[in-house]
């Protein structure tokens, strides 16, 4: 099959072993690419109750079959793993050039085994794969590893590296790329730091076929002409993501001082246009994206640089933190990008720990002396060090909100914002039923990207419990991670609304093989099952509760805002989550029946 | 009749490179493409777009008169009667003359197909007198 690059390559970092091996047409059918590949690997050679941080446990990186082509926002790669933080499935997407270089390096997925017993990174240039020693790397941020790769090996090398957060076993640890683009949710860079690769740089000079070249540059310009024509491409290219930073303030579902509102009163210099008037200095585009989100700003208070920050840094470390200054919100991401945290973890576990001190549950002897308030950017850029070097209190915060609140206790788990050990990312939920749902059964906890429901929430009717919010929940989650599939981006469709059925003439011109949308929903429909049942094999005792919400959102309305008051009832949240095993055809305690797999064809991998 | 580049809008995306080897060499690879991008980053943080102005520098160069110009006055690389001897590329003002005996048997430069053009999403390129 075309647009494939035809290899996953495997690396040993036991053995130092590297192998190739054709990547197998029956994946390309049943799981196309990214992270249904991601999914089928880790669930088929992942043993089960593999320990998160041992050398079993792989990362998976893959590119899709329209990765590096001429389709707009080609740019996206999946890294999968056993996450050290949830115990279970992680998956997340990486932006910028990584995965077009990979591709044409020849590679379809390359599959991270073992653990060296030294920092290493690993090199590879078309055919040429080394595992190398990491010595002069190891220990160093981001930026700086990027920046000197880029000047041993060339400009047109792409790199992806851990930080020190990953180095030391913060269990959110990201992987960076083009200086701000990250791997950011689940702890994959924790993973590759036990395994000691700090790096991976790639440059590939090869092409890739397709199967029909004219059919192929025609959608694909099709592709790029609906985007350029779009209404909304003009204010997104200005502002990216931050564009809904507003919106989200105006209705209640910014978090603000850990999410105990969803507005902020100090949000407004915190609003997309602020941010482009103060800060930013350059649009930062994917590989192929005509509607850049990345903004690379400048911050005069700090004199550094950061792509972003965006929507949900500014959510997580702004008002979530009760910080209004942009400029503090960005170093603070700059500081988590070069230190390799996620912003998002990183956001929720210290607001969490301020709530804890505000309310005598963590003093001063257990804060190395420091006070925590709501709005203090200097504690936060502290904090945010001592997190990476698991230093005092920040030893604590760098094993995530839940496993915190459980070892500190004493009601501070009510408050811990996450689902299935994932923190949460920058949506309040105290009033948005669809987006609450699709926060409780995300596949990697609770994260936004599979099913963005919280403008439909607002469009019916917020508090709203209908079969309809569930079916659209269901059909975001199937169809939405579909573009993580094919390595490219759904913003493209999500923003600029362009017609979905423009990429199915495209897919069919660079594979060769026809497909259709109702087609490919089975394809993520498929996913969606595997990754759930990787949560029943993984983790003992997975049954409903593990899908229930963080108790705030459900006991404790907002005292201030626009959702003052405001609340979803523990009866509806059951109800929801009812409706939802049903919809999906799982057990109510949320494992897919035999039916439902047989239906999917993956009987195979039944429990 | 040549491309123009306006730096300040790009954001680096790569979409020209790879429409732009489309064209040339019918094949999905932005190493062949005929435009320059050049990132900057970390620090100043910008990108850099160099293209082809349609000077003639190149094909004043050529001692084997490989480089011809077409009916509206383009220049483009005759394939079959480059012989690689690399004299149009220190030649060529702006740095986009392409000379890589790993990628291609011939130099290559902009031919003014406009493809870059058109899947350029934040109108850093433009044609025109």
């Amino acid at each position: 099959m075309n647009g494939y690059a035809d290899t996953i390559v495997r690396v040993d970092l036991t053995t130092g072993k590297v192998s190739k091996e054709p990547t197998p047409d029956k994946l390309k059918m049943d799981f196309i690419g990214g992270r249904g590949f991601g999914a089928y690997y880790l669930f088929s050679e992942v043993p089960a109750k593999t320990e998160p941080l041992s050398p079993a446990n792989k990362v998976i990186i893959s590119t899709g079959p329209l990765s590096g082509l001429m389709i707009p926002g080609a740019g996206k790669m999946d890294w999968t793993t056993k996450s050290p933080l949830t115990g279970g499935y992680a998956s997340s997407s990486l932006g910028g050039m990584m995965t077009a270089e990979l591709k044409y390096a020849g590679i379809d997925s390359l599959i991270i085994e073992g653990k060296s017993e030294k920092p290493v990174y690993l090199f590879i240039e078309n055919d040429k794969i080394e595992i190398r020693d990491a010595a002069q790397f190891w220990g160093k941020g981001c930026f700086e590893v990027e920046q000197e790769m880029k000047h041993l090996f060339g400009e047109e090398f792409q790199i992806a590296v851990i930080g020190p957060g990953g180095e030391n076993g913060v269990l959110f640890g990201s992987v960076n790329h083009d200086y701000g683009r990250q791997a950011g949710r689940g702890g994959i860079g924790t993973v590759l730091g036990y395994k000691k690769l700090k790096a991976i740089a790639v440059h590939g000079t090869n092409e890739i076929k397709v199967a029909d070249l004219e059919a192929y540059r025609k959608a694909g310009m099709d592709l790029f002409k609906a985007c350029k024509d779009a209404e909304g491409l003009k204010p997104w290219q200005s502002y990216g993501t931050t564009i809904v930073t507003s919106w989200c303030d105006e209705v209640g579902a910014l978090p603000t001082r850990n999410y105990t509102s969803g507005s902020f009163e100090g949000g407004k210099t915190l609003y997309g246009p602020v941010m482009r008037d103060q800060i930013v200095i350059t649009d930062k585009g994917c590989f192929g994206c005509p509607s850049p989100c990345g903004k690379y700003s400048h911050m005069k208070k700090y004199n550094t640089r950061v792509e972003g920050p965006e929507y949900e840094t500014i959510g997580m470390l702004g008002s979530n933190l009760g910080i209004s200054n942009i400029e503090d919100v960005a170093e603070a991401n700059r500081l988590c990008d070069d230190l390799g945290i996620d912003t998002i973890s990183t956001g929720s576990v210290i607001g969490w720990a301020i709530e804890c001190y505000e309310k005598g549950i963590l003093t001063k002897e257990q804060t190395d002396g420091m006070e925590l308030k709501f709005g203090d950017p200097e504690m936060v850029l502290t904090m945010i060090k001592k997190i990476a070097k698991r230093e005092g209190l920040g030893d604590l915060l760098s094993q995530g909100v839940k496993k915190a609140a459980k070892k500190i206790g004493k009601g501070s788990e009510k408050f811990a914002i996450h689902v299935k050990g994932m923190e949460q990312s920058a949506y309040a939920t105290h009033a948005a039923t669809a987006m609450l749902l699709a926060y409780m059964t995300c596949d990697v906890g609770a994260h936004h990207n599979r099913a963005w429901a919280i403008t439909y929430d607002l469009q019916v009717g917020r508090a709203k419990v209908t079969p309809e919010k569930v079916e659209k929940v269901i059909w975001f989650q199937n169809f939405r991670p579909m573009f993580d599939v094919f390595g490219s981006c759904r913003l493209q469709w999500v923003e600029l609304s362009i017609d979905r059925d423009l990429y199915c003439p495209a897919l069919e011109a660079i594979t060769g093989v026809h497909r259709d949308w109702k087609e490919l929903e089975k394809v993520g429909e498929r996913i969606w099952n595997l990754t759930r049942l990787y949560w029943l094999r993984e983790v003992e005792g997975f049954d409903r509760n593990w899908d229930m919400p963080p108790e705030r959102f459900y006991t404790e309305p907002p005292t201030s805002g626009a959702t003052k008051g405001q609340i979803t009832k523990l009866a509806d949240v059951n109800i929801l989550l009812d409706m939802y095993y049903d919809q999906r055809g799982w057990t109510h305690e949320g494992a897919p029946t035999p039916e439902t797999l047989s239906r999917l064809g993956i009987s195979e991998f039944a429990l | 009749m040549r491309l123009y580049a306006d730096s300040t809008k790009c954001s680096g995306c790569r979409a020209c490179l790879v429409a732009c080897s489309l064209n040339l060499f019918q094949e999905n690879n932005p190493k062949k493409a005929a435009l320059n991008l050049i990132p900057h980053f970390p620090d100043p943080g910008v990108f850099e777009m160099k293209v082809c102005t349609q000077c003639g520098e190149c094909a004043e160069a050529c001692p084997t008169g490989a480089i011809h110009q077409d009916e509206r006055g383009v220049y483009y690389v005759a394939f079959d009667e480059c012989t690689l001897c690399e004299t149009c590329v220190p030649a060529c003002p702006e740095g986009v003359m392409f000379v890589r005996t790993e990628l291609a048997n011939t130099a290559w430069k902009c031919n003014l197909c406009s493809d870059c053009v058109k899947v350029c999403g934040t109108d850093v390129l433009r044609i025109a007198e």
